[in-house]
């Protein structure tokens, strides 16, 4: 596996900038022979699809929902960040490459993240010039809150609705580009696999679900934009459609899957509550603004929130971290809740919470500043929960949020596959063990409004466009595989739904690949995987058929990657003998429960080749180097 | 808690549709809506019969996907709520509840509870965008915005693009989605230059879908989960007005090429 990741020859300030000064092109009479196949349309994709068709290239775009503007990004609250330094705090792009890096335990490609870092303001002028409505200050100029990880106010917003809004911007972008038939746009369209000819990606099969119909597309090069896999889970934040499927499928024809264990768990969601649900709620990070999170001190307690005197209130994070408080990265504060609960200090039914209390902001600050803010999280919390966070604390719980593993990609966003790209969550990305807030939306836009546009040329202008149809026997066979797997998945007509077998793999990695892991747990999720996949293949039920809507079908195909893939997820998790960000091995711990890296051993990507149904996967190493940063033991205390 | 529940059944845009009864129970009053169906669902496959079809993703009232009139009210009986952010607790035990897919001429039904939106973004595609190519821009501070008109562009933009707004218009106008991107991009600086060729765009693209025409019932706005304002409406109906005393556009279309 070539995993030569092609970074520029240059200081790393001038990476980005020497690459584009050298890098193939393709003219602009040029592009509209390129057929380019974008599947997904949230951030990364939509940006990508019309970034492309607007410089020429002859788009075919694919979403599973009924629009573009329903992908899951509509769903990110927060912000964006970008190193604008408009407070005049101290940022810059040094600053925010910092803080990715030193966020994510660094584990990440400094060439990456620097480019990330210098694009990260590029996208707050396109996102204002495309008319998103961000928050303004008195004088009419942005403005802008803070976000966890971090020391400066660098993160734009649109109410809690930034997502929604920078997403709406993209496809409104690529709505134009449909209009003027640049862009075929394919809705309700499900990729089943990924076509190669000649070792390079040269299209997809996708089933239509409305019709049932199975066909395929061919292209001069695929990229995928098709988010994170948190839904192997089963209960996360993610969108309910939201799956493994395009990349694993990609992986199983050949491309590297990188860090898979790599799995955030977000801090501040609202705690499952009955058995029977289906998906968990986030409460935008934003909250830990002004929101203090305590448990109560004395275990049993049985007063209310507002009963309990402050002396009784363990106020754990701002004790604990004193210069960060309630504002550590996010894989801190997830485990510090999980411990806390550990101790026997949870609150609620269920005991697994925390309080995110807002009683001194709303003293401080007044009832109309603390609104502005947060009133319509605050309203969305009380509908969910039937409590109000004006006179009773949140309660919190961290839930599976989003995934810094993926498709391994060179320096041109290219997987080990040539021809095949992967943009956002998809592709490993640059936010190495842990993610800080603000930052996926920024990876995203930078991918598709910038970085895919440019360096898709340099493959194109390598290959001759326009030489493969559908007609291929590479196409007609994947088209048949692919049809044989849905009347496979139809004729078991065994006795247990799709939802109660995702339920159960849910529960398994939660409980053994989740907040914290250690090797009996992942050794026992490895042997109870295969028998959770022969159940899958020996007794589910599907009722209805495969020419017509139906969504349990959708599910189970969904379901039958899931149940692959959690076995590589063990598989990594299992191997990287270390604990890094996101990624806590119990057996790797500081005395004072922190994450204690193994960098002579683990400073590396790790990089998963596909070796065969039921076979053991293959693990290759792309070394990680220091450079523009010297490793160090991340300390958010001093 | 018990439901006696009353959904509409649909097997394609061509066949007929039928009401079916089905009973649940065992629902804790924290199960939220669509939890509620899941669970009628996952029963129903154990029992061979085919699962009740709906629409959902986010559940979280963001993306727009969920689609269901509830007791005759689209997204039910809470006001500023999609259907995936509703809770049994909303209900009373035993009671009946009927389920119908959006209706309207220009949204026809697909299966039981999913209907076809896709006029939606024809609407938008016809002009709900600010021609801008990707690439370096200038700094945006350079053109301050007041931030009470950042906000309403912003109480416009917040629109899901669900279609509550048609499925409850006893005419099936799409004036409040049209109105509320038409607004959104009119009261920002940067959807000026395009301003009176975008409404006409899509007024008429909206007209060409087969919706109805606005007589302020206000149905919309009651129905709206983002409670977004008949006002805009207006709006749109002046600058529609006044986009068609406006001078011939002798722009032609942005070509890259």
């Amino acid at each position: 596996m070539d995993l030569d990741a092609r970074i520029p020859e240059a200081p790393i300030e001038d990476m980005w900038s020497t690459h584009k000064d050298h890098i193939r092109l393709v003219g602009p009479r040029t592009r509209p022979n390129y057929r380019v196949i974008v599947v997904g349309t949230g951030l990364a994709g939509a940006s990508a699809a019309a970034s492309m068709a607007a410089m020429g290239y002859h788009v075919d775009a694919f979403c599973f929902q009924d629009s573009p503007r329903r992908a899951h990004s509509i769903a990110a609250q927060g912000g964006i960040n970008a190193a604008k330094d408009y407070r005049n705090d101290g940022d810059s792009v040094h600053r925010l490459f910092y803080d990715t890096q030193k966020g994510g335990d660094y584990r990440s490609r400094e060439g990456n993240v620097w480019r990330l870092a210098e694009l990260s303001a590029n996208i707050i002028d396109q996102a204002v010039a495309q008319g998103v409505p961000f928050a303004r200050e008195y004088g009419g100029l942005l403005a802008n809150r803070s976000f966890g990880g971090v020391l400066v106010e660098r993160t734009f917003y649109c109410r809690g609705e930034t997502g929604q809004q920078l997403l709406l911007g993209a496809c409104s972008a690529l709505a134009q580009q449909i209009h003027d038939n640049r862009v075929k746009m394919h809705t309700r369209s499900e990729l089943l696999d990924v076509v190669i000819v000649d070792g390079r990606a040269r299209g997809i099969v996708v089933r239509d679900l409305v019709t049932g119909e199975i066909r395929s597309h061919a292209a001069e090069a695929v990229v995928l934009a098709t988010g994170g896999y948190s839904n192997v889970y089963y209960l996360s934040t993610n969108a309910k459609g939201c799956n493994v499927t395009a990349t694993w499928r990609a992986h199983k024809r050949g491309a590297g899957f990188a860090n898979p264990c790599y799995n955030q768990i977000h801090p501040t969601c609202i705690p499952v509550s009955s058995e029977h649900q289906a998906k968990l709620t986030l409460m935008s990070e934003s909250l830990r603004n002004d929101g203090r999170i305590w448990v109560p001190k004395n275990e049993g307690e049985t007063r209310s929130p507002g009963e309990i005197p402050e002396e009784d209130r363990y106020y754990y994070l701002e004790e604990r971290y004193p210069r960060f408080g309630n504002l550590v990265p996010r894989d801190v504060a997830s485990r510090n809740a999980k411990n806390v609960c550990d101790d026997g200090l949870g609150v609620g039914p269920s005991r697994l919470g925390v309080y995110l209390d807002f009683r001194d902001a709303i003293s401080d600050n007044g009832h109309e500043v603390i609104g502005a803010r947060y009133e319509n999280l605050f309203s969305m919390y009380e509908r969910i929960t039937g409590e109000s966070p004006w006179k009773t604390p949140m309660r919190i719980f961290p839930a599976p949020h989003y995934t810094m593993g993926g498709l391994w990609v060179d320096y041109n966003l290219m997987t080990t596959l040539p021809g095949l790209f992967a943009v956002g969550e998809a592709n490993f990305s640059d936010h190495g063990a842990n993610r800080l807030g603000a930052s996926s939306m920024m990876q995203c836009l930078a991918d598709g409004y910038f970085i895919i546009p440019i360096t898709i040329g340099d493959y194109l202008s390598r290959h001759p466009h326009g030489d493969i149809d559908t007609s291929h026997a590479a196409f007609t066979d994947a088209e048949r595989e692919a049809r044989e797997r849905v009347e496979r998945l139809l004729s078991i007509n065994g006795s247990t739904t799709v939802e109660s077998l995702h339920r159960e793999l849910g529960r398994l990695m939660w409980d053994h690949c989740g907040i914290a892991r250690n090797e009996d747990g992942l050794r026992e999720a490895l042997a109870r995987i295969p028998e959770l996949r022969d159940r899958f293949w020996n007794d589910l039920r599907i009722v209805g058929s495969a020419g017509e809507i139906n969504q349990s079908l959708e599910h189970a195909g969904r379901l039958a990657d899931f149940l692959e893939f959690a076995e590589l997820m063990c598989h990594d998790a299992l191997q990287r003998d270390e604990s890094c960000g996101c990624h806590f091995r119990e057996e790797h711990q500081t005395e004072e429960g922190e994450a204690l890296r193994d960098d002579v051993n683990f400073s590396h990507v790790s990089v998963w080749e596909h070796t065969g149904e039921n076979a053991q996967p293959k693990m290759h190493e792309e070394p990680l180097s220091f450079e523009a940063l010297p490793l160090a033991q991340r300390n958010y205390k001093t | 808690m018990k439901f006696r529940l009353k959904i509409w059944k649909q097997a394609s845009g061509d066949a007929p549709g039928a009401f079916s009864d089905y009973e649940v129970d065992g629902i804790s009053p924290e199960t939220s809506f669509l939890e509620m169906i899941d669970t009628l669902n996952e029963r129903l496959t154990e029992r061979g019969e085919e699962p009740v079809a709906f629409e959902s993703d986010c559940r979280e009232g963001i993306c727009g996907m969920c689609s269901m009139v509830i007791n005759g009210q689209p997204h039910g009986p809470l006001p500023g709520t999609t259907t995936c952010q509703l809770y049994m607790r909303h209900f009373d035990d035993d009671q009946p509840i009927t389920i119908e897919p959006w209706r309207s001429g220009a949204f026809p039904v697909l299966r039981d509870l999913m209907v076809d939106r896709s006029a939606f973004d024809r609407i938008l595609q016809s002009g709900g965008y600010v021609t801008v190519h990707s690439g370096p821009k200038p700094e945006p501070n350079a053109n301050p915005i007041d931030p009470e008109v950042a906000e309403e562009a912003l109480d416009a933009a917040c629109c899901i693009g669900c279609g509550a707004c048609v499925a409850a218009c006893p005419n099936s106008a799409a004036m409040l989605f049209t109105a509320a991107k038409v607004s959104h991009l009119g009261l920002l600086p940067q959807g000026q230059p395009e301003r009176w060729e975008r409404v006409q765009k899509m007024v008429e693209q909206m007209e060409k879908e087969g919706f109805g025409s606005c007589r302020n019932y206000a149905e919309c706005e009651a129905a709206c989960p983002k409670e977004i304002s008949i006002k805009f409406i207006g709006r749109l109906n002046r600058d529609y007005l006044r986009a068609l005393r406006e001078p011939i556009d002798r722009r032609g279309p942005m070509d890259s090429q």
